[in-house]
């Protein structure tokens, strides 16, 4: 036991593995089997695990090999791979080394087609809204497709049958074999880069799915997806659909179909254009008698074939308004005439003369009654009067003095009534009934009995 | 018809469409109806011109060194 010795596990695992390696039942094994757990590093090497109801395996594939792979690898899917078994020293684990690996069932273009159309759906490749128009009259249309064959042939024919105008610019291409895929992308690039080209056709005639494959490339896919110019599929009939049908603006069945999706047709054009002519001269001609008409029924109206009924009319109109208008201001004068009366009477009526008349003979009754009233007041004063004077000239004391007697006066003219008034030798007026007297006093004499 | 070389076939084929559109309408004034009817004789006439032009277009090919030359169909034999 002492003498026993001892192996590292690592030269065990590399006996093993030289064990494995030996074995030529072990190299180039064909499996067939499930795909799971499926993770792929992002150097491109694969590592999953094949399995079938009862077993499984670790499974490798380098990018070395699977780089040329048209499909990718999904958990779940059937396979058949052929590769070598060996062991992995450091986990101590055996595995298959993958040199190639198919589809099982299906063909492995189909299932790499159906991933492609899958994965660019729903990146939104195909979507309508990515749809550019195609233009209606192009002037220049590109064509990439070999420049040999019947595609460019078909294309060239059917557009200078049908809108020779159009120049056509063809880009070759390789529509088949390896190279073909980066060779339509790169056409289809240039195209871009190069003005004036309206309308691009992008294909190739009929041909098994292996001929027509780069058309299901996505290097072509993406190369459409990206073009500014409108592009048209034409890929020769045998496939349904191609990826670049859709991806392409529009989808012709056949270069000869996109060709004449491309262009329009001159003498449809000519066509359309002789159309519109004919609408415009029909509806200038309908415009124009639709006016002469007018004008015609103008010009006959009443009015311009009879103008002076025009103002006939007119005059017949002012002779009645006039005649209303005398009318009616006869009227108005009647009207006033008879209102001026009833108020003139109403006046006359009550004229003052009445009153006036009243007033005078009531002043002339007055008159005649102050008259005769003054009269016998004067009457009556005279009598009076003739009666004081009669008194009066009985007491007149010039009657007096016609009897003898006189008036004796003072230098002052005062009446002398007694001797007292008087000096001697002063000088007084002796009034008689015929004049008077200028005397002095030359002595008085006092009366002895003069209370008598 | 100065603008002859401005105008694309495109523009005056749908100036031309919206001209006779406008005069079927028939609410154009007079004035502007027969301006309209003598621009669309006009483009009717570019168009037609335009179309029947054909100096045949040529066909060309890009070469190798992104050239252009004339191109002829190669018979397939």
């Amino acid at each position: 036991m002492q003498e026993k010795k001892y192996l590292t596990v690592l030269a065990l695992t590399k006996y093993i593995k030289r064990k494995f390696d030996a074995d030529p039942h072990l190299q180039d094994v064909h499996v067939r089997g499930e795909i799971s757990n499926f993770k792929q590093h992002s150097s491109g090497h694969m590592y999953f695990t094949l399995k079938d109801e009862k077993a499984r395996i670790l499974a490798v594939m380098f990018s070395s090999q699977s780089r040329t792979m048209k499909f990718s690898p999904e958990n779940g899917m059937k396979v058949v791979v052929k590769g070598d078994i060996s062991v992995y020293e450091p986990s101590g684990q055996y595995q298959i080394y993958i040199k190639e690996m198919q589809p099982d069932g299906i063909g492995e273009l189909f299932l790499a087609y159906e991933q492609l159309r899958k994965r660019l759906e729903a990146e939104g490749l195909f979507s309508v809204e990515h749809k550019k128009t195609i233009p209606s009259y192009p002037k220049t249309v590109g064509v990439i497709t070999s420049p040999t064959g019947a595609a460019i042939r078909d294309v060239i024919t059917t557009i200078k049958r049908r809108y020779p105008i159009a120049n056509i610019l063809v880009l070759p291409a390789l529509v088949q074999g390896g190279n073909a895929a980066s060779s339509i992308a790169r056409a289809i690039e240039k195209a871009n880069t190069l003005d004036g080209i309206d309308v691009l056709i992008v294909g190739r005639g009929g041909g098994s799915i292996e001929e027509l494959w780069a058309f299901n490339e996505e290097l072509v896919a993406r190369a459409i997806h990206q073009s500014e110019v409108p592009i048209i599929s034409a890929v020769g009939h045998e496939t349904d659909f191609t990826i670049a049908d859709f991806v392409a603006d529009m989808r012709a069945p056949t270069p000869t179909a996109a060709a004449e999706l491309a262009v329009p047709h001159i003498d449809e054009l000519m066509e359309r254009l002789l159309q519109r002519k004919t609408r415009m001269l029909q509806s200038m001609n309908g415009r124009y008698r639709f006016e002469k008409q007018r004008l015609d029924r103008v010009q006959k109206s009443y009015a311009f074939r009879y103008p002076h009924r025009l103002y006939e009319q007119k005059l017949e109109q002012v002779d009645k308004l006039t005649e209303m208008l005398v009318r009616g201001a006869s009227r108005l004068t009647d009207v006033k005439k008879s209102q001026h009366e009833t108020i003139h009477n109403r006046l006359m009526r009550n004229h003052p003369r009445v009153a006036l008349r009243e007033a005078e003979s009531r002043f002339v009754r007055s008159q005649k009654d102050i008259g005769r009233a003054m009269e016998q007041i004067l009457l009556k004063k005279q009598t009076e009067f003739k009666r004081i004077i009669s008194t009066l000239q009985a007491l007149s004391p010039l009657k007096i003095m016609e009897r003898g007697y006189s008036l004796v006066y003072s230098e002052e003219n005062q009446l002398i009534k007694s001797i007292k008034q008087v000096k001697e030798n002063e000088p007084l007026q002796i009034q008689l009934t015929d004049g008077s007297l200028l005397c002095n006093v030359q002595n008085i004499k006092e009366s002895e009995n003069r209370d008598e | 018809m100065t603008n002859e070389q401005k105008v694309s076939f495109e523009e005056a084929m749908n100036k031309l469409e919206q001209i006779v559109d406008k005069l079927e309408e028939g609410d154009v004034p007079l004035e502007e109806a027969i301006a309209f009817y003598k621009e669309g004789m006009e483009l009717s006439k570019l168009c037609h011109n335009k179309l029947k032009s054909v100096e045949e277009q040529l066909t060309q090919i890009i070469t190798e060194d992104g050239s252009k030359q004339n191109f002829a169909i190669e018979e397939e034999e």
